[in-house]
């Protein structure tokens, strides 16, 4: 932990060294977010309400699924990015160094100007708090930070899973964007408005729709099960069988460039 | 006008050569397509009063936007100009024997022609057999559907002259980061990629629909099903035509001005 606070003041510090370059990137973030939330604000403003969500209530999902997007496309850059890295032959030093391997390409990039982004989901969910019409308890604060919590898991399995298959293909595969920028994308919005298959397949084998749908349908008071509260959970342990695949990856990673 | 093209003709073929990154898209475009309109549909129930164009068109729109995605959209940009900027290779093109303008304006409409051309064919096959509202139909005559080849190609014009802006602005700050983001939130928005500009407000719509990037998706795309026709099919591609040749005067003068006082970086 002392380490990884040593290589992000690193990254921190070098990115200073472009302030004006860091606040336009910066800047260029939360703009690109923000026409993503202008259309979902147009189509509400038009049908007021989809499936039963309100407005309100779906920026809360809207917003808790950029967050975690975000804040792993941030800390997870190392990952997103990672085709490179074995590209270049940077992972053969990697593999020489007396860590982890997942710590290090952890550690090696940090995105900072994801922080745009971060900033205005962070933004829509202190709007979308009050006006949600939750009623608040201490389990439901509970399940919103479960919510978190289980969004930052499912998307770093998800990059963790992108960075394993360059192992055998090298290239990064771009299908995968379906379920990373496709997650974050489809995932402003409840997963139940695609209808019971789609929801289905992203509960069970992408955990997606187990912290933004079920969850929600908690906090809004529209189911009190036990399994609904406990949903977030799952993605947890969605992070097992991605990790056995990155170890299954590196032991067979055969090096590529000089 | 031999050279040129022979010089469209490399690029055609050297993007070709990625058909396994073409595959690997297409699979992303049925998901990326189906799943938009499963989202539409949801809507559709909630309110279909308030649906402001037919859901077929709606799905010509999608399922015609996901087949030509790798040519209209606004960005992806060659990364060799960029880096023919940052690293002063760029003195080399400019000993070679056409204009670095028209140079770098067929390098990018022939990779994003190429590109398209592996994609549509399977996408919009697939889609048309897609049931009834969800696919994608015949345009519904002849001259519609020569209208929207005509006003393809302008999008296309249009787009990669004003990626070509772009591009020249590098010259003046080499951290092209900042700028090209700015631009491709602004024209994923307002062209009409991320929401068709039919949902948009009334008021904020018509203003949008005079701006540049409305040329860039909008107009061909509903020019297709019909749903822009007639005298007003006509005004958008007239907008067309006066924003392509807008953007390329800029574009060749920035280009001009900015050769005039151009350092070279690197060695």
């Amino acid at each position: 932990m002392k380490l990884y606070a040593k290589f992000f003041s690193l990254h921190l510090r070098s990115m200073m060294q472009y302030k004006s370059s860091f606040f336009l990137m910066t800047l260029g973030q939360f703009i690109l977010a923000f026409s993503a939330f202008l259309s979902v604000w147009f189509l509400f403003d038009r049908f007021h309400q989809v499936d039963g969500f309100t407005f309100e209530q779906v920026l809360l999902c809207f917003s808790v699924t950029l967050m975690a997007f975000s804040w792993c496309e941030g800390f997870f850059r190392g990952f997103d990015t990672f085709s490179s890295t074995i590209q270049n032959a940077e992972f053969d030093r990697i593999l020489l160094r007396p860590r982890n391997e997942i710590f290090l390409v952890l550690s090696g990039k940090i995105e900072l100007s994801k922080i745009g982004r971060l900033l205005q989901a962070f933004l829509v969910f202190l709007y979308a708090l009050p006006v949600s019409g939750v009623e608040w308890n201490v389990q439901r604060v509970l399940v919103l930070l479960f919510m978190l919590i289980g969004g930052v898991c499912v998307f770093c399995g998800l990059f963790l899973i992108y960075a394993a298959i360059c192992f055998f293909t090298v290239e990064g595969l771009e299908f995968m964007n379906i379920f990373t920028d496709g997650g974050k994308e489809f995932g402003s919005y409840p997963m139940s408005i695609y209808g019971d298959g789609i929801l289905r397949f992203f509960t069970f084998m992408v955990p997606i729709a187990c912290f933004q749908y079920w969850p929600l349908l908690y906090l809004l008071g529209k189911s009190d099960s036990l399994w609904c509260m406990l949903s977030p959970l799952v993605c947890i342990v969605f992070l097992l069988p991605c990790w056995g695949f990155w170890r299954f990856g590196v032991r067979h990673y055969q090096s590529t460039g000089s | 006008m031999r050279k040129y093209v022979s010089f469209f003709r490399i690029r055609f073929i050297n993007a070709l050569q990625y058909r396994a990154a073409a595959l690997a898209g297409m699979a992303t475009q049925f998901f990326w397509g189906g799943m938009l309109l499963l989202m539409f549909a949801a809507f559709y129930r909630s309110a279909p009063e308030n649906f402001p164009m037919g859901f077929q068109e709606l799905s010509s729109y999608i399922w015609l936007q996901q087949a030509f995605l790798a040519m209209l959209n606004a960005w992806s940009f060659e990364n060799d100009i960029f880096e023919a900027v940052s690293t002063g290779n760029i003195a080399y093109e400019l000993c070679r024997p056409m204009g670095l303008y028209s140079q770098w304006f067929l390098k990018a409409s022939a990779n994003r022609m190429a590109r398209a051309a592996l994609r549509c064919v399977p996408v919009l096959v697939f889609a048309s057999i897609l049931p009834a509202p969800y696919g994608i139909i015949l345009p519904p005559d002849a001259g519609t559907a020569l209208l929207f080849v005509f006003s393809l190609f302008l999008a296309l014009g249009v787009i990669v002259a004003f990626t070509m802006v772009i591009y020249i602005i590098t010259f003046y700050t080499i951290s092209p980061t900042g700028v090209r983001m700015a631009a491709v939130s602004a024209a994923d928005l307002l062209s009409g990629s991320l929401l068709p500009l039919p949902f948009f407000p009334d008021g904020f719509r018509q203003a949008v629909e005079l701006l540049p990037f409305a040329s860039m998706q909008n107009v061909p795309l509903r020019v297709y099903s019909g749903d822009l026709s007639g005298q007003a099919a006509a005004w958008a591609i007239g907008l067309q035509l006066f924003w392509f040749a807008a953007l390329l005067v800029l574009g060749m003068w920035m280009m001009r001005r900015a050769l005039h006082r151009v350092v070279v970086q690197g060695g």
